[in-house]
């Protein structure tokens, strides 16, 4: 391979020469794109389509702070602001963090473990195709009559039953579509990592973010048909004359918390055991040291997972269970603290007298650690039953959950695309304008989301366009930290495209003086098609 | 880091693992999907009866895709382009993919479970749900089959003997059946292996068309109907459910059976069948399992 962008699938310049024997990257944009089945081009594929995506959702977040900038009702109809924050919450879960980790998984696990591609190509671009159509039958409610979805991302009934818009059956679908996609792609992660290891990686070599994307595939394959059931279970309710979720039919609202949270819970931990796996990449390689406690992150990982099929309730704490019930959920959510606390620990053990550099992925990766661990601090106060009852649908859970997802998954993700754009790409990105970026969301995000903690406690409750007096300052502050956020995330799209665009300092093959992986061990940009045979590990 | 576990079969790989080139059927899947998905949303959503059109083209989309889709790996197969590797994540990939059926149907399982031991008792004042039940509905009383809901809405309950009885054992034969003609792929007598499946084709078709009866009569003479309460919901979701399973099952085997004539399968290389015949035995299952939660007890 020489260098250049020719076999590089994120950058389509048009002045690189072709030539290498074994690279036939098809020509013209359908064959290039649509019809692909070149992990590569996938996973590029998804990338770009969760970061549209991102940006879509982040516009309407953008729609809700500016209602919220003051009390009163200023910009929107309260049912409009009803459909920003569930289409916005249904974005940025499906759209935005879980493609950018199929995309992550695409592109560096084949990569990682030694296979020549993903083990179902075919599916695979299927598995992405699904996507934009999906997103399309989902935004296209906003301009029906009676609107879009504005139930909330948890869709609860009666609202989204009896109390919903006409377009719910678009929703519903969409949703199904989003299912399929991604069991599809969950299968393929599973049976790539299982089957097809190169010779001598064996399952305790693995790489972390390979080992949680197998957990976390199989939470996928587990729960995603259970979401797809209990929004059938809403079409039928709504359109079909059933009564599940209606009590004088014998079913039970309740009923519909609990199945969706079956699905939810799991769902959480889909959103951050990818992020656990790029951090425990990211972190040996800036501290140059390997990490700390490899196996126990494996079996941490795997007990999340198990665990979090035994918790989905503590979203239900005020929905009324029987206090046993609650017990229960209660401490078995406590307990999810015990792995998800070893990762923490391994994290800084790893950097403990390491030798640090702090290039932006490890600026992410630190900020990760430190505002993860804060969102689960929250989310244990939150577990504690009796206290959960006075946070329960108030400001404090919107806190609670922007910091284990922006600060958290995002982050990652954020990380993630800075220690392998060069990869990626074959450029560097401009390490100026991400150092920009990163310190400007990480202080807006703060900004932000730390006082909502306070809103929360104060008893300003979620889901509301309009809000008493006494929160107005905050509010004030909170939308500010917003839109400095959402501005600062425009510095990444321009990062991107620099480095898309070939603007930049050619990438070495390992960029990270530390970086281990088989990953680092061909040229950047990677070529088209990598290891056709298989590499021998030692 | 320790080297543990499964070292068996990722050192024996040395055959290079087919990657397909570029293929149309995805997007055109997509395609499928998404027009199926818009027809059916507009359709039910009161948009108009023209988008069963939409609906039904979707279909006839996916139907395509489907045939180009499987006919190519069907030509690659024929022409020996998969290796025993490739063979493996299709076995692994159908796996999984029943896997996850299995779990969709858990969640109407649990809808059913949760309803009959907790959403109907506590109706009718069980735990320390008394003032629910005097508020709200205090002549209900909890029972199950709910033949008659809170809401005053009354059905009769289907009774397990005839058809569902009838049905069962034609299901467990069809077991029978599908595994005689795997058995006989695998030793390579051809004629028994189509004397099986079509047998089980055929068993399939009988399964389906009592079902259907029983759906008649419930619907005719039982007053059971899909909105009759929980009951009727979960009784109809859930055989409704396994029905569309058996007939996608069926289809799959008859196009089995269509290869079988063609001469396709060998006793060693026959994914295709396997899959197909796991599909089966999990809709099996599935309706032992009907059989007992929703009809016997
Ligand atoms: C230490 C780990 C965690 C604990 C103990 C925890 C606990 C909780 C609890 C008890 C709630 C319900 C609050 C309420 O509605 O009253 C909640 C909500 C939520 N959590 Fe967590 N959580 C943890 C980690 C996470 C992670 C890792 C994520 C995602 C990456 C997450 C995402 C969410 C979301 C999205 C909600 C809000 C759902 C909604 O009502 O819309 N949590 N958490
Ligand atoms: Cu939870």
């Amino acid at each position: 391979m020489s260098t250049g962008s020719a076999s590089n699938p994120l950058v389509s310049d048009a002045d690189e020469h072709i030539h290498e024997g074994h690279d036939h990257k098809p020509k013209g944009f359908l064959a290039r794109w649509v019809y692909t089945t070149n992990h590569k081009d996938i996973g590029s594929l998804y990338l770009l389509f969760s970061f549209a995506m991102f940006l879509t959702g982040g516009a309407m977040a953008m729609v809700i702070r500016a209602e919220l900038f003051q009390p009163g009702l200023q910009l929107l109809e309260p049912n409009f602001f009803n459909q920003m924050t569930t289409v916005h919450g249904l974005i940025m879960v499906f759209g935005a963090v879980m493609p950018a980790f199929v995309g992550l998984a695409n592109w560096m696990i084949p990569v990682m473990i030694g296979a020549p591609d993903m083990a179902l190509p075919r599916m695979n671009n299927w598995s992405f195709w699904i996507l934009p159509f999906a997103f399309s039958l989902m935004l296209m409610t906003l301009f029906m009559e009676g609107g879009g979805p504005n139930f909330g991302w948890t869709f609860y009934a009666p609202l989204s039953t009896k109390y919903s818009p006409d377009s719910t059956a678009l929703f519903v679908f969409a949703v199904h579509l989003m299912g399929i996609s991604s069991i599809m792609g969950a299968i393929n992660v599973i049976v790539t990592i299982v089957n097809l290891r190169a010779p001598g990686m064996t399952m305790m070599k693995l790489p972390l973010f390979v080992w949680t994307w197998l957990i976390t595939a199989f939470l996928l394959i587990a729960v995603m048909p259970v979401l797809a059931g209990v929004v059938t279970m809403v079409l039928t309710d709504k359109y079909f004359g059933t009564s599940f979720f209606d009590a004088a039919g014998g079913g039970d609202p309740v009923m519909f918390q609990h199945i969706f949270w079956f699905f939810g819970h799991p769902e959480v931990y889909i959103m951050i055991l990818p992020s656990f796996g790029i951090i425990s990449a990211i972190v040996p390689t800036f501290s140059r040291k390997p990490l700390f406690g490899y196996a126990s992150m494996v079996y941490a990982t795997a007990s999340i997972a198990g665990l979090s099929f035994l918790v989905w309730a503590h979203h239900m704490f005020t929905t009324g269970m029987p206090v046993a019930a609650e017990l229960f959920f209660m401490y078995c959510t406590m307990l999810i603290s015990i792995p998800t606390g070893v990762k923490v620990f391994n994290w800084v053990a790893t950097m403990w007298r390491g030798s640090l550099t702090f290039e932006v992925p490890m600026l992410f990766a630190i900020a990760f650690i430190v505002l993860f661990t804060i969102g689960g601090f929250s989310g244990l106060m939150l577990a504690i039953t009796p206290v959960d009852f006075q946070y329960h649908d108030t400001y404090f859970v919107v806190a609670h959950f922007h910091y284990v997802l922006v600060s958290g998954a995002i982050f990652s993700i954020m990380a993630a695309s800075y220690y392998w754009l060069p990869k990626w790409t074959g450029y560097m990105y401009d390490e100026g304008l991400a150092k920009w970026h990163f310190w400007c969301s990480l202080i807006s995000v703060n900004v932000l989301f730390f006082p909502m903690h306070f809103l929360g406690l104060a008893g300003m409750p979620r889901r509301i366009p309009d809000y008493a007096l006494q929160f107005a300052n905050v509010n004030a502050v909170v939308s500010l930290g917003g839109f400095a956020f959402g501005l600062s995330q425009l510095i990444f799209l321009v990062v991107v495209i620099k480095c898309m665009r070939g603007k930049g300092e050619r990438a070495a093959a390992k960029p990270w003086e530390g970086a281990e992986g088989l990953e680092w061990e061909m040229p950047s940009p990677a070529p088209y098609h990598t290891h056709t045979t298989p590499p021998e590990i030692k | 880091m320790s080297s543990t576990s499964s070292e068996q079969h990722s050192t024996e790989k040395t055959e290079a693992y087919y990657v397909p080139s570029q293929s149309i059927w995805p997007i055109v899947g997509a395609v499928g999907l998404f027009l199926m998905a818009f027809g059916a949303a507009r359709w039910i959503g009161g948009g108009g009866d023209q988008y069963s059109w939409v609906l039904f083209l979707g279909s006839v989309v996916i139907i395509f895709m489907l045939f180009g889709w499987f006919g190519n790996v069907i030509t690659e197969s024929m022409s020996g382009m998969y290796s025993a590797q490739m063979d493996r994540s299709f076995r692994q990939g159908m796996s999984w993919f029943i896997f996850s059926e299995i779990m969709f149907f858990l969640a109407f399982f649990g809808a059913l479970f949760y309803a009959r031991t907790i959403a109907v008792p506590w109706l009718g004042g069980a735990g320390n749900n008394a003032m629910t039940h005097e508020v709200l509905w205090p002549q209900f009383q909890a029972h199950w089959p709910l033949v008659t809901t809170p809401g005053g809405i009354t059905t009769t309950a289907m009774p397990w003997q005839g058809l569902p009885l009838a049905n069962t054992i034609i299901l467990l034969i069809s077991s029978v059946t599908l595994h005689f003609a795997h058995i006989n792929l695998e030793r390579g007598l051809r004629t028994q292996v189509k004397l099986g499946l079509g047998l089980t084709v055929l068993l399939g078709c009988i399964f389906l068309f009592l079902q259907a009866e029983e759906y008649i009569h419930a619907y005719q003479e039982m007053g059971l109907t899909l909105s009759s309460g929980l009951y009727g919901n979960t009784f109809f979701l859930l055989t409704g459910f396994h029905g569309l399973h058996v007939t996608l099952g069926t289809i799959i085997l008859f196009v089995l059976f269509c290869r079988v004539l063609k001469g396709h399968f060998t006793p060693a290389q026959h994914f295709g069948f396997q899959a197909g015949s796991w599909y089966w035995h999990f809709v099996d299952v599935v309706w032992l399992c009907l059989f007992v939660f929703v009809y016997i007890l």
